[in-house]
């Protein structure tokens, strides 16, 4: 036993924290716009947006990881663009796994904001464009700091949901040890070789960190209910 | 000197004027378009028409001016308080000006309440955060938007005078959306009664809210509740504000009347004493 917890590869889980990691700070950035656009706006277009934003949610992962293999690979524009111009390939690496996961994570970011915009007060809004202030001071001075709870679950489960993807990346990025063989992908393997002990070591930490982490979301939700002054 | 002229689709066709430092009363029933009209002023919606505000135009046929840039104070009926911000931050916020928020926090006792979150204070309490808050921007136009419905009445006399008191002081030109005669009577020295979106009577509270005429000396409205039969006589029960009164009614008077029916009680020659 001993000498199976000594010999643990845990790269596979580093590269699937730098990869969560990395996909939540890029969607943070390009959902947060989003997500207030969608909750601020009556046109028309709202549902159209609203349904390619969820396409992720119900697409097999195949079916994912196969149109961004192939919009990545050479055979397109897009990937042929960045061979020539820039001399980077798109697909199995780990660039291409960032990329494939900002779009399979993209609804659990913009989904919990666009509905934490939308449960705030409207008249909250108002006061504050009243007050003179911009809808960008607006955005980040009384919205965000108004839906805290839906933005701590936003992240929180980016990350996982990213942690724990599987056909998308295995599809685009393979498995290359210390490039894109993630966590998910390295415990498959493991079955498949029916290499069992180490298989139920990944699994387990796998289970003892979503639990916790799911657990202080929820703690941080609960406490946010009940408090009451500005310390 | 505030002049007002809005037209916007079937619901608001508006034409008037305030002089500065008047404390105007906006009175109809629901869906008259009053809370429409404030947001309008506000910019808060679009509408058709002119609003000029001492010379500087908010709105015309080729512009119209952001919220953001119009000398607005807006009280809501629900507070809409920064629930993330203490009460000074919520005044600080409108503007970096700490003179003037703890005195407006003075003058209406709020001064030891600076520190506490909005969720942990009373109605009376969130409402006058909030006036204070719309007076942070020292506007040219304050627009108050049923800002007493929500409270008792004793917390509500208590506000009526804190919002006199500032407009004293301040001399603020405020809008006021109520229902509540007294309220009406006490605070505002004009008053304009909309109906459908349309002025319907303009003038002072007292033209407008004091309901007999001719020789009579008590005039109430009310809702008949029920007529009933007691021997040879009929007696109607009537509701008047937060009082059921009985009046005795003929049988050629009842045919006219019908149940749930607005009807008016008046009366003549008596002289009426007050007791307490």
């Amino acid at each position: 036993m001993m000498e199976i917890l000594q010999n643990l590869d845990l790269t596979p889980f580093l590269l699937s924290f730098k990869l969560a990691g990395l996909t939540t700070i890029i969607l943070f950035v390009l959902a947060l716009p989003l997500a207030w656009f969608l909750s601020q706006t009556s046109s028309k277009f709202k549902p159209l947006l609203e349904a390619i934003t969820a396409l992720p949610i119900v697409l097999p992962p195949s079916v994912l990881g196969f149109y961004i293999l192939y919009t990545l690979s050479l055979n397109s524009p897009i990937g042929a663009f960045f061979d020539e111009y820039f001399g980077v390939s798109l697909v199995f690496n780990f660039t291409s796994l960032v990329i494939a996961s900002c779009f399979y994570s993209l609804p659990f970011m913009v989904q919990p904001l666009q509905s934490g915009f939308e449960s705030i007060n409207k008249n909250m809004l108002e006061a504050s464009y009243i007050s003179g202030k911009s809808k960008f001071t607006t955005l980040f001075r009384v919205a965000l700091p108004n839906i805290k709870p839906a933005l701590l679950t936003a992240i929180i489960v980016t990350f996982a949901h990213t942690v724990g993807e599987f056909g998308v990346v295995l599809m685009v990025g393979g498995s290359i040890p210390n490039e894109t063989k993630v966590a998910s992908v390295a415990i498959y393997e493991m079955v498949e070789i029916m290499n069992y002990s180490t298989a139920h070591i990944y699994s387990a930490l796998m289970v003892t960190m979503s639990f916790f982490t799911l657990l202080a979301v929820y703690i941080f939700n609960h406490k946010q209910k009940f408090s009451g002054f500005i310390k | 000197m505030i002049k007002i002229q809005i037209k916007k689709e079937n619901i608001l066709d508006v034409d008037f004027t305030i002089e500065s430092g008047d404390f105007l009363a906006l009175s109809g029933v629901s869906g008259s378009g009053k809370t429409t009209l404030l947001r309008v002023l506000a910019g808060l919606e679009s509408a058709d028409g002119n609003i000029e505000v001492d010379s500087e135009v908010w709105l015309d046929s080729k512009h119209s001016l952001a919220p953001q840039k119009r000398g607005i104070g807006f009280v809501f009926q629900d507070y809409a308080l920064f629930e993330n911000m203490s009460v000074l931050q919520n005044l600080l916020y409108v503007k970096k000006d700490q003179k003037l928020a703890q005195k407006l926090l003075q003058i209406t006792e709020l001064s030891e309440l600076k520190n506490r979150l909005p969720k942990t204070l009373s109605g009376g309490q969130k409402q006058r955060v909030s006036l204070c808050r719309a007076m942070m921007k020292e506007p040219k136009l304050l627009l108050l938007d049923e800002p007493l419905s929500a409270l008792d009445s004793t917390m509500r006399t208590k506000l009526q005078e804190e919002i006199l008191v500032l407009h004293k002081e301040f001399k603020t030109t405020t809008i006021l959306v109520s229902h509540e005669p007294s309220e009406i009577y006490k605070l505002c020295s004009k008053m304009i009664l909309l109906s459908n979106g349309k002025i319907i009577k303009k003038g002072t509270p007292k033209e407008i809210l004091l309901k007999t005429n001719g020789s009579q000396k008590f005039s109430f409205s009310g809702e008949l509740l029920e007529i009933k039969k007691v021997d040879v006589i009929f007696i109607a029960i009537i509701s008047i504000g937060q009082q059921l009164v009985e009046i005795v009614v003929n049988e050629n008077e009842i045919k006219e009347l019908k149940i749930g029916q607005i009807i008016t009680i008046s009366s003549k020659a008596f002289s009426p004493t007050i007791s307490y």
